[in-house]
Formats: C-alpha cells, sequence, structure tokens
C-alpha cells in the first residue's frame, strides 16, 4: 500500500461497503444457529410464533437481498489499526463515503438526526457519525467491523455507579433489574454485554464491545464464564420472551467484560443487543488483499 | 385463538369481536406514524386542519420504513414495526380523534391506551420486531407519502396491503392486556431470580 494513499482508501470504501451491506443482509451463522436452537427449545406458544416469524423473515431478507429489520442502526466501525499501516488518515473519510453509498445502494435507512433541529441528515452521517472506535494493534494490517445498531435495543441500555460495598450481588441484581425494566423494548430474545469497571465511558464502551463476540465462543477469561452462565439462567427465568409475549428465551447469550475500578467505585454497563445481531468483520493486510471474517459468502 | 382476516374500513362492532390472543390479517390501507407524525397529526386536530387521508376505520402502524424510490415509484424493502410505547402520550388522543380501529408495533403499549381503546374500540396488533421483510412482502403498493419534510422514517407512508399480519392481538376493545399480564408475571418470577441468586429483594 506504501507510495498509493487513494489506493488504500479505495480499497477501506469498497471493504466497509461490502461489510455493510453484509451486516444488515445476512445474519452471522452463530446468531442463527442460537435462534434456530431457541426455536427448537421454546415451550410458549406466542414465543415460538414470534421464533418462527423471526426465522421466516432471516429467510426472505437472504432470498430478496434485503435488510433483515428496517432499523439499519446507527453505523459503528471498530478499527483494528496495525500500527505500522499506511495511509490511516485517510480511513475514516473513506469509511465515511461507504456509509454514505450504502445508504443509497443497500439501502439502508437514514438514521442520523441533529439532536438541536432534529433535522435528518438524509445520508447516515454527522457530527462524529459513522462512529469509529479506534484501537492502534501491532501488525501492518487494518480489521474493520461494523455494527449497525439499533435503536430499539440501544434505548434500553444502562450505565450505573453501583455500591462498591455490595460487590458482585449488587452487579447482578443491576442487571436483573435492567433486563426486566427493559422488557419486550429491545427486541427479545437479546444479547447482553456487561462490563464493569474503569469508569461510567469505560464500563459501556466495554459492555458495547462484547457484544461483537461470537455466540458460540467463550469468554477469553474462563474465570467470567460461570458469572455469564449464572446471569444467562437467571434472566431466562423472568419469562419476558420472544418480543415480550412470554416465554422461556428472553437472551440468547450473556457476554463480560471488565476493567479494574476505582476503590471509590464499582461503574457497570448493560448494552442490549436485539435478536438481529448484527455484524460484520474483514481484514485489510498490507499487499491489499481483503479477507472477509465473519461471512464467507463474499 | 381464532384467526381473523379483515379488510380496511374495519367498523367498530367488527374489532369488538377481537380478544387477546388472537391473530389478526388486515387488507386495505394503513399508514405509518410514528413520534413526529403523531405530534403533527395531533396538532392539526387542534388547528382545525384536515389529514391527507381520514384515518377512520383505518390501521396506523408504528413503523419507519426503508424505502427505495424506481422510476417513480416508492417501493416497500424493510418495514418492520418500531417500539410502541413511544408513542404512548399521542395514541388516546388519536383514536379519539381520528377513529384508527388497529395500532400495529411491537412492545406493547401503556394504560392510557389500553383505556382509550376499550372507551372507542380499537384494538394493538403486536407484530413480530425486527421482521421487516415480512412486513414489506405484505405491502402491495405505497400510494402516498406525506410529511416528507419529516425524514423518511418519521414521514406518514400511506400503503395499501394485502394480508398483513401475523398480528398478535395483545390489546384488545375490553380492557385485556396481554403485555401487562406478561409484565405481571415477571414480577413474580422476579422474586424467585432474587433468591436463586442470593439477593435480598
Amino acid at each position: 500500500m506504501r507510495g498509493k494513499p487513494l489506493e488504500t482508501a479505495n480499497i477501506v470504501e469498497k471493504v466497509a461497503f461490502n461489510l455493510l451491506k453484509q451486516a444488515v443482509i445476512y445474519l452471522p451463522e452463530d446468531v442463527k444457529q442460537a435462534l434456530q436452537k431457541a426455536y427448537a427449545e421454546e415451550t410458549s406458544e406466542a414465543g415460538k410464533t414470534q421464533l418462527k416469524a423471526i426465522l421466516d423473515n432471516v429467510e426472505l431478507a437472504e432470498k430478496y437481498q434485503a435488510p433483515i429489520c428496517q432499523d439499519t442502526g446507527t453505523i459503528i466501525f471498530y478499527v483494528k489499526a496495525g500500527a505500522r499501516a499506511e495511509d490511516l488518515d485517510k480511513a475514516e473519510e473513506a469509511l465515511t463515503k461507504a456509509t454514505r453509498r450504502a445508504t443509497v445502494e443497500v439501502p439502508l435507512r437514514p438514521n442520523s438526526v441533529n439532536p438541536f433541529t432534529q433535522k435528518n441528515s438524509g445520508d447516515n452521517t454527522g457530527r462524529l457519525i459513522p462512529y469509529i472506535n479506534w484501537e492502534i494493534v501491532p501488525g501492518d494490517s487494518i480489521e474493520i467491523t461494523v455494527m449497525p445498531k439499533g435503536g430499539g435495543s440501544e434505548n434500553t441500555c444502562v450505565t450505573g455507579m453501583l455500591v462498591p460495598g455490595e460487590g458482585i450481588k449488587g452487579l447482578k441484581k443491576f442487571v436483573v433489574d435492567a433486563v426486566i425494566r427493559a422488557g419486550a423494548k429491545p427486541c427479545p430474545p437479546n444479547i447482553l454485554g456487561i462490563g464493569i469497571g474503569g469508569g461510567a465511558d469505560i464500563s459501556i464502551k466495554l459492555a458495547k464491545k462484547a457484544l461483537l463476540r461470537p455466540l458460540n465462543e467463550p469468554n477469553p477469561d474462563p474465570e467470567l464464564t460461570e458469572l455469564e452462565q449464572e446471569i444467562f439462567e437467571a434472566v431466562n427465568m423472568t419469562g419476558i420472551g420472544p418480543m415480550g409475549l412470554g416465554g422461556k428465551t428472553t437472551v440468547l447469550d450473556v457476554h463480560v467484560d471488565y476493567a479494574y475500578r476505582h476503590p471509590a467505585s464499582y461503574p457497570a454497563a448493560v448494552a442490549f443487543q436485539c435478536w438481529a445481531a448484527r455484524r460484520a468483520t474483514a481484514r485489510i493486510n498490507a499487499d491489499g488483499k481483503v479477507e472477509y471474517l465473519t461471512h464467507k459468502m463474499w | 385463538m381464532t384467526v381473523y382476516k379483515l379488510k380496511t374500513p374495519i367498523s367498530e362492532e367488527e374489532i369488538r369481536k377481537l380478544k387477546v390472543n388472537d391473530v389478526l390479517y388486515i387488507t386495505g390501507t394503513m399508514v405509518t406514524a410514528r413520534d413526529q407524525a403523531h405530534r403533527r397529526a395531533l396538532e392539526h386536530f387542534k388547528q382545525g386542519k384536515p389529514l391527507p387521508i381520514s384515518l377512520e376505520g383505518l390501521a396506523v402502524f408504528h413503523c419507519g420504513p426503508v424505502m427505495k424510490k424506481e422510476r417513480e415509484k416508492w417501493i416497500p424493502v424493510a418495514a418492520g414495526p418500531t417500539t410502541s410505547t413511544r408513542m404512548d402520550i399521542f395514541e388516546d388522543e388519536f383514536i379519539k380523534n381520528f377513529k384508527v380501529r388497529v395500532i400495529i408495533g411491537k412492545g406493547g403499549m401503556g394504560r392510557r391506551t389500553t383505556e382509550a381503546m376499550a372507551k372507542y374500540g380499537a384494538v394493538y396488533g403486536a407484530f413480530t420486531g425486527g421482521a421487516a421483510v415480512l412486513a414489506a412482502k405484505a405491502i402491495k403498493s405505497v400510494r402516498n407519502v406525506e410529511w416528507f419534510d419529516l425524514g423518511m422514517p418519521e414521514a406518514m407512508w400511506i400503503l395499501e396491503v394485502e394480508e398483513f399480519g401475523p398480528l398478535a392481538i395483545a390489546i384488545d376493545s375490553h380492557g385485556n392486556n396481554l403485555f401487562m399480564e406478561v409484565q405481571k408475571k415477571v414480577e413474580e418470577n422476579k422474586q424467585r431470580i432474587y433468591q436463586k441468586l442470593g439477593l435480598s429483594p
């Protein structure tokens, strides 16, 4: 890519466009499998009807190459930028261009609104949108993940500054209460991302990023597996069920991540992801070769 | 559970037959309205201005669709429901003033809307959240779009639909609210969950 900034920008734009298209039309295999398993195991009639409609819809979206859900979300990118990758200064513009193009060509619903004038920009861009989370990693490749994040499930996300003395018990109560308060609103069955520690901003960032972990992949920290399982079982006892019409499938998975905390603070956050848990990732290598990591059909 | 197939305009008498847990499919005219369209419609009513279309006997869909324009014609791409609770602050007045018979959305609605539905004769049909292609395929044509200045999701789309559903009747015109029933059970389950986790209530 050395000495060819325009070419790098073009590759980033093309890849980001493909990722946006893949993400909104095709659910990742692990999410589909989790939904099929939920359908097979759900015992409530109302819940089963909802899961059937969900699976039918996923199939129709693939058949007609249409977005799974009309809420194609706020466009959020996670970029792992190799410290030695070239032309990273062109990446932001390229991601914004890709978002504009995808809005017209996929199409995506224009979801970017000025909070003061209430005016919709019409192309999914605006101040700080699409939002880019940067991470610098060793190497010279660029890995791009897109998470089109729906508004319904975003509206039930919560952060809290818990009481340190209550420890992990306080956290469990915080999560259970958040799921019950959310009820039908975040389009269950959901994936829960739970972020702990760091600070108010860090906990919600960790929670949201935890949503990107595939559902069939265990937590890289085995000590957290037990906590995830315990919360998973607890929140599925609520009876909220698919779309809040009752049943035993309220969440498909629970993902926990954490940072160390200040002695006086216990920040915690719960990020909700709807059943249409859309994400897509690709890696651009230094020689310009692209590997699509979540969607194999491309 | 009974399956109903109704054509718009729907009369009060027809809608009062429906009970929670029934399933409804609608054929005829439906309009989309989210927060902004609800607000504007009620403002128009207050000022004595007519709406772009009479809503009497029709269905209102809480939906911000993705539409595509091909050769001057709007084509629905994805049109699933949005969260209905945001419209709770408008819906009782909306049902009363415009005599709509069916409200379609996801997530259910609260006491105020439930009472208005019982008083004026309307039901709430839950459409599976996110099932946007399923919904789009039941829309046979886009008749018109009004209030496009509100943006694509907030505009009022006037749609002709065929067997639009399945709609799970979650609020009927007799004061029953399925979502509130589930919520009540969830509150009971909460104590069992706290106990399991060793938490004090």
